[in-house]
């Protein structure tokens, strides 16, 4: 320290630091764990008797759930034995049976020699799902196309088998005229590069299937989480434009259009799925000219398809709704005809805001899957429940542990979908944070 | 582009042909009829196959069917219920199954979702995390998975009713259900019925004349403490006046059953543990959103004015939280009524299991069932639609 003499009052020295003081470190009292523990759990009366009252509850639940799960777990086994309680001892979940039932639990009773075909859609799913997922891997609008047009029907071979439509079915004939069109030359050019692109995938698959052929195996022999994945990918894939037409129709100026919207939206909402479903078994058939059938499965995506598409246009009708009116005016400024103005300015701002609403459709798209198993097809949760009457496994705890794994399977899928529709909250608000 | 050095042409007139074509209003009626026309096509092609398959199948049509003798019984009825009564009959019993499973599931969920919305928000770590837990687990599972769960695996592995878990109250726990007293009234117990709808009328009254009070000369009468007391007080002194005119049947055991009390079948339990903790969770996400959603500057403004916490939270926080709330807490209240459509899985008898299950294998009459079985869901859903929007609009902040 040093005396510096200020000049405006000579007989006062004034005493300036040169050096910082080492900062104290805070009292104890407010940090380290005991200062924790002291504001979050035990600030007051309350507080504390609230905390004592919640470890009560845990102390008396937390137990049991614990040793069922794994302290007093069958791990291996071959049958019912295992799990079953000999001379006193504790038995908990039967992990044995799900281990002996893994294979029904994922494919149902597809053929062994068959499931690689499973393997493979399940494979092409995973890696167009994690290249659409992550943000940083580029070629999103490819990818999209990909998932959207070309998967489906890739994976509806490899699911279903088949030799492939004739090589001179009219599509093979559309798809000509659809290169032919697509020349430079051509006018309208747009409308029939669209319709190729939908086209093209169909005819090489034709080909490709019409050349290695796979065996048909019939619908009534899938199941287990296949059918739960196919079942909401399907009703995902297919709602979601379906969707987004409805909701432009609840918006639209032409009364009848909007009529037609609004009746269908709300007839679908307004209904229990499992009323559909009843009435997508029962009464669809009755629907159809004598003779056409429809395959249980397909009758059941038809029910979720249309049923999940009502919940969409009301995820997507939020969207429109926040765009403000401005947009919608400067997009008439510019000339753009109203489908113009959609594609291009519009939808793109509208369903980015929606994103975490069209997930959240997601989730319980995939949770209601499960009902299926009401109208006989045997789901995740249906073919857990079918292996119950299994007499080889028939203990107090098999139905207990199946239920449990197939609650755990459900939650890391529904978790997942919710952790990163947060994710992409919190990524998409970038542009409005101030 | 190119610069013009000319004048633009004078801009010709449209030919009458071009104008029809790019003319909005004309497309507009174009698109629509051919809609319609689409639509009304369609109709029809499904109704002339319905007809010529039914025809084929030889099934009747129409709701004749509703005045036959169902021939079947049903579980629990709370009105009389034979096998010889119609499927008319069934209809409405299993309609008020319906309407009974919703009305107490929405008072459970609603119960459970706002403490556990305000337990997540609790300065509480414990208490915040227990309720996270609970909302995140049980709201990403399957409701069906969980139905089944609470029937199948926990309710039906109960004991028998000789090994029962006893409960105070002479209640029992076991495989048939939960089995508590039954309230019987004796005579005389009609005025105590009298006076608690006397007491509540008069509550209306006295809100009404504190309110005006209030208005008037600022003084705040505690119409919530008198409000109760009238509404307790009241019935309690006509109660004791007539002689306590209430006796309890206590359920006994006899043989391998109970005999007297009232009985919660376990049908009806896993329902109903099922949609209570189902919509619960959601309920405690839209609870906390909407007090989330109100800021800390209304809080701050009111204590600065001087208002005690109590005061704060009743009249400046959770009427301003409510009206964030109602709006999807309705949909969840409407979602819980289609949802006890799955009652059919553990075989409780509602709307879907007697009459879309029964009534629809003995008379096979697929269209009409389903439809009247939509038709009912779809009136719940349109009426409270309606009441929710009204209510809305009567309760909605009118901004500038």
């Amino acid at each position: 320290m040093t005396d510096v003499t200020a000049p405006s009052s000579p007989r006062r020295p004034i005493f300036v630091r040169d050096a910082f003081v080492t900062p104290q470190p805070p009292p104890a009292s407010t940090i380290g764990p005991v200062a924790w523990i002291r504001a979050r759990l035990f600030s007051g009366p309350v507080n504390s008797a609230i905390t004592l009252v919640t470890l009560v509850f845990l102390a008396w639940a937390l137990p049991p759930i614990i040793r069922w799960l794994f302290v007093d777990a069958v791990w291996t086994g071959d049958n019912r034995e295992a799990c079953l309680p000999v001379d006193g001892r504790e038995v908990g979940a039967c992990w044995a049976f799900i281990k002996a039932k893994f294979g029904q639990i994922l494919f149902g009773r597809y053929p062994v020699e068959e499931r690689w075909r499973v393997e493979l859609t399940g494979l092409f799913f995973v890696v167009g799902l994690v290249m659409l997922a992550v943000p940083k891997i580029p070629w999103k609008g490819v990818t999209a196309y990909v998932m959207l047009v070309v998967f489906p029907i890739v994976g509806f071979y490899l699911l279903y088998g088949g030799t492939g439509f004739d090589p001179l079915a009219p599509w093979v004939v559309a798809a000509v005229l659809a290169v032919l069109a697509a020349l430079p030359s051509f006018p309208f050019k747009r409308p029939v590069q669209v319709a190729l692109a939908l086209i093209l995938p169909l005819l090489i698959a034709d080909v490709v299937f019409g050349l290695i052929a796979l065996p048909v195996v019939e619908t009534s022999l899938w199941g287990g989480l296949m059918v739960t994945l196919v079942v909401a990918v399907t009703g995902i894939v297919a709602s979601l434009p379906l969707g987004i037409l409805l909701a432009l129709g609840r918006r639209s100026k032409l009364p009848v259009v909007k009529f037609v919207s609004v009746v269908f939206i709300e007839f679908w909402r307004g209904v229990p799925l499992i009323t559909v479903l009843f009435m997508a078994s029962v009464m669809l058939p009755l629907f159809l000219p004598t003779g056409v059938n429809f395959d249980k499965l397909l009758r059941a995506l038809i029910g979720v398809a249309l049923f999940s598409a009502a919940y969409m246009a009301e995820t997507v009708r939020a969207g429109l709704q926040a765009i403000p009116k401005g947009q919608y005016e400067a997009a008439a400024a510019m000339g753009l005809g109203y489908w113009q103005s959609m594609r291009l300015i519009i939808l793109p701002q509208a369903l980015k805001i929606v994103i975490p609403g069209i997930v959240n459709s997601f989730i319980s798209l995939f949770k209601d899957t499960s009902l299926v198993l009401i109208i006989g097809l045997f789901d995740l949760l249906g073919i857990i429940q079918f292996n119950f009457t299994d007499a080889n496994w028939a203990t107090p705890n098999t139905g207990k542990t199946g239920f449990v794994f197939a609650a755990f399977v459900f939650w890391i899928f529904c978790f997942g979908m919710s952790r990163y529709s947060q994710y992409m909250e919190r990524r998409l608000n970038t542009g409005r944070r101030r | 582009m190119t610069l013009r050095d000319t004048a633009p042409a004078p801009l010709a007139a449209p030919s009458r042909a071009g104008s029809w074509l790019y003319d909005p209003t004309i497309r507009g009626i174009v698109y629509q009829v051919a809609l319609a026309l689409f639509l009304v096509l369609f109709g029809w092609w499904i109704f002339d196959n319905t007809v010529q398959n039914l025809r084929a199948a030889n099934i009747a049509s129409g709701f004749g069917f509703m005045s036959d003798r169902a021939g079947f019984d049903i579980a629990q009825k709370p009105i009389e219920f034979t096998p010889d009564d119609t499927h008319g009959r069934a209809f409405l019993v299993s309609l008020v199954n319906t309407l009974i499973v919703a009305a107490l599931g929405i008072v459970g969920a609603t119960v459970l979702g706002f403490f556990a919305g305000v337990a997540r928000l609790s300065p509480n770590w414990l208490l915040s995390k227990v309720a996270m837990v609970y909302v995140e687990t049980f709201r990403n599972v399957p409701l069906l998975l969980q139905l089944l769960f609470w029937y199948k695996a926990v309710l039906s592995v109960l004991p028998g009713p000789k090994q029962g878990v006893v409960l105070p109250l002479g209640s029992n726990l076991s495989n048939r259900g939960l089995i508590v007293p039954r309230p019987v009234p004796g005579d005389g117990f009609g005025a105590v019925e009298i006076a608690v709808l006397v007491a509540i009328a008069a509550v209306f009254v006295l809100a009404r004349w504190a309110k005006s009070r209030q208005e008037a000369t600022g003084q705040i009468f505690p119409t919530f403490r008198v409000g109760a007391a009238v509404v307790v007080g009241l019935p309690l002194v006509v109660f004791l006046l007539a002689g306590m005119p209430l006796s309890f049947e206590y359920p006994e055991l006899k043989g391998f059953n109970f005999v007297g009390g009232f009985v919660f079948k376990p049908e009806l339990m896993a329902l109903l543990l099922g949609l209570v903790i189902y919509t619960g969770a959601f309920i405690a996400e839209v609870v906390r959103a909407g007090i989330m959603a109100i800021s800390h500057g209304q809080s701050e403004a009111a204590f600065a004015l001087g208002l005690k916490p109590g005061v704060t939270m009743r009249r400046i926080i959770i009427p301003q939280a409510m009206r964030v709330i109602i709006p999807p807490l309705t949909s969840q209240y409407l979602n819980l009524t289609k949802n006890s459509s799955l009652a059919v899985a553990v075989g409780y008898p509602d709307l879907v299991a007697v009459f879309a299950g029964s009534t629809l294998n003995i008379t096979g009459r697929a269209v009409e069932v389903i439809f009247l079985t939509m038709g009912v869901y779809l009136a719940i859903s349109l009426v409270t639609a309606a009441f929710m929007n009204w209510f809305n609009t009567r309760v909605a902040l009118i901004e500038r």
